[in-house]
């Protein structure tokens, strides 16, 4: 458990960063991490007089989050860079990058997802 | 005689072109130190330059990562022929730490024909020096080769 | 007429790899694209198969040259996760690298900044400086520019008295030659009409596009991680350094204040550097959720860290100054000459190898 920190379902996430937004919170980033073979956990840190705040959303594998890029232009290289590592997709992004945002044309894989091994390998000759 | 001039003046004053492959910046800062007036490689006759058509011997730092072997194909192919290639660092040798991450492939060498190694993490500016000066050894031999075989 | 001209990744000003598509109609910027992945490794993954012991390494390694913070952050926040009470005599020589490690990181971010607007004696003057601090880091770590000397509890080194003697004659020689070039990068009239009013980025969004570290203190935001007081920072006198007016000149100014202010927190640390052990002995395995924060050169940085009571970190985050500051640095760039691109770029003090990781 990290201090200041708030479970926000999904639904509500735009609306709940526009609130932070506006009480003059800063972003800092979103860090990602995989619970188990089907849940992700999104965590959206923004700073304020040196205090941090997190919203904490779960993800489903496969589903698609809310782009926040549209209130947040900064956001768009963490929401790409998610998108490579750990294959989660953001809608309506202001400049998505695809998934190619670091890996090569040639490499088609999550790199940072502990399950889906049998995608890997299968990728992996193909790069090789 | 004109060829002879060149073949001299590649000895004495070798340009080199540096190439930055996905290291963490310790060596390519190193690197960098080399041209500085504590250790100062131009006394040497040995110049940085950006363009790897005017180069003889190319130093790479760093890892190779996916996309990133492409640039550096690039680079080495764009150098004119005879070339020495110069990797710096032990990412640049083997992908030191980097080895086990998801997105290198290795060392310089599983790309382009390495003729200098220089080890250490960040190599010292002593190092990368004499691993020039190594190179140039190398290309000397090369020379004597190309003089032979016409 | 419009033009796309690539920038990099492999350009003469730059000594980092880092793509720009620059749409130009003339000779002026429209639109910056910044295109990434020259450096990526992915070393985030690296802690499935790196305990957490063996992690501080390769965190060091994210970037060679704020490499004593990056470790520093780390073991800060795993010490906070396993309830770990550092000595204070640690706690002080942390502050003292760390600061030392500034110096360096700045000095050779103004050689390479008057290097892109041309002066290339400045720069070798500022490396010439950085020269001695390389110094002390090689006397009293082993290394010069990979100082590994955090431990979870504490820190592998000590320093000894005539060391800090050493160590302070030197920088008084660092702070001589310093001041002596205060003339030409700030008040000199060609660095001037290169940096002043080039690269502007207001206050407001500066906040709302997540700037860090100079670029947001140099657009009137005064914040400073150090202001959290970690490691010795709580016994020191310090005040974040501000500057107003947004441009390239500013966010110089901001950094070039800074190594004096390095060097005052050096020598205040080193008089009241206390006497106790330099490290504990930490038992367990990690568990638990902690985010820490510290200022690096470059600015904030942030550590996500998550263990699971193994030896392995769950997920290790790093979020690092140049990635809050590339997209500053796409909204600055339009309306910018061509000339003053790798100004710009500069002026970010970008670090790519922090920024991929």
């Amino acid at each position: 458990m990290i201090e200041n920190e708030e479970k926000v379902p999904k639904k509500e996430l735009v609306g709940k960063v526009q609130q932070l937004i506006s009480q003059g919170y800063r972003f800092v980033t979103i860090s990602c991490v995989e619970l188990d073979e089907k849940y992700f956990d999104l965590l959206y840190h923004f700073d304020k007089d040196l205090t941090l705040i997190t919203l904490r959303v779960v993800v489903e594998r496969g589903e698609t989050v809310p782009s926040i890029t549209v209130l947040l232009f900064g956001a768009f290289l963490i929401e790409n860079e998610t998108q490579d590592h750990f294959g989660i997709v953001f809608e309506d992004s202001v400049l998505d990058f695809g998934g190619k945002l670091y890996l090569g044309d040639d490499v088609r894989r999550t790199p940072f997802c502990k399950y889906g091994i049998k995608d890997v390998s299968k990728t992996k000759q193909e790069s090789e | 005689m004109f060829k002879k001039f060149i073949e001299k003046s590649q000895l004495k004053s070798p340009w080199i072109v540096h190439l930055d492959c996905g290291s963490c910046n310790g060596c390519d800062i190193e690197t960098l130190a080399c041209l500085t007036p504590m250790y100062d490689i131009e006394r040497f006759g040995i110049l940085n330059i950006g363009n790897p058509k005017h180069a003889d011997v190319l130093i790479v730092t760093g890892t190779v990562n996916h996309r990133n072997k492409h640039i550096l194909r690039n680079v080495y192919n764009q150098m004119p022929e005879p070339k020495m290639v110069v990797a710096v660092g032990a990412c640049g040798l083997t992908g030191g730490v980097f080895r086990d991450a998801p997105n290198v492939v290795g060392g310089v060498d599983k790309v382009i024909p390495v003729d200098v190694y220089v080890p250490g993490c960040p190599g010292k500016p002593e190092a990368i020096i004499d691993g020039v000066i190594e190179a140039l050894a190398k290309l000397a031999e090369l020379q004597k080769e190309g003089r032979k075989k016409k | 007429m419009k033009n796309i001209i690539p920038f990099g990744p492999q350009h003469p000003v730059l000594p980092e790899p880092i793509h720009l598509s620059l749409t130009l109609e003339d000779e002026i910027v429209i639109e910056a694209v910044p295109a990434l992945g020259y450096v990526h490794r992915g070393l985030e993954k690296l802690a499935d198969i790196r305990d957490f012991n063996q992690m501080i390494q390769v965190c060091e390694r994210v970037c060679g040259i704020c490499s004593m913070i990056h470790a520093l952050c780390y073991c800060q926040g795993l010490e906070d996760m396993m309830k770990v009470e550092v000595p204070e005599r640690a706690k002080f020589l942390r502050t003292i690298w760390s600061e030392i490690h500034r110096m360096h990181s700045h000095l050779l971010w103004l050689g390479l900044y008057a290097d892109s607007f041309g002066l290339e004696s400045l720069f070798m003057q500022f490396w010439k400086i950085r020269e001695r601090i390389m110094d002390i880091n090689e006397v009293t770590t082993g290394s010069r520019v990979i100082v590994s000397v955090n431990i979870i509890g504490g820190v592998r080194r000590d320093i000894s008295a005539e060391q800090i003697r050493w160590i302070l004659g030197e920088l008084k020689i660092v702070e001589k030659e310093f001041i002596a070039l205060q003339e030409t990068m700030n008040n000199e009239y060609t660095v001037k009409k290169r940096t002043v009013g080039i690269g502007y980025l207001s206050k407001e969004l500066a906040h709302s596009l997540g700037a860090a570290g100079a670029v947001l203190r140099g657009s009137g935001i005064s914040q400073d991680m150090r202001q959290l007081k970690y490691a010795a920072l709580s016994h020191l006198d310090f005040e974040p350094i501000v500057e107003y007016g947004g441009d390239c000149y500013s966010r110089g100014l901001v950094r070039f204040r800074e190594v004096l202010q390095s060097i005052d927190l050096v020598r205040q640390a080193v008089d009241k550097l206390p006497d106790t052990e330099i490290s504990v002995k930490v038992k367990g395995n990690p568990e638990g959720e902690v985010i820490n924060r510290v200022e690096q050169p470059r600015g904030e940085c942030l550590y996500y860290l998550k263990g699971n009571g193994t030896k392995f970190l769950d997920r290790v985050r790093i979020r690092t100054p140049t990635f809050a500051n590339v997209p500053p640095l796409a909204h600055i760039l339009p309306g910018a000459d061509l000339a003053s691109v790798p100004v710009i770029v500069l002026s970010i003090d970008p670090c790519i190898s922090c920024t991929e990781r």
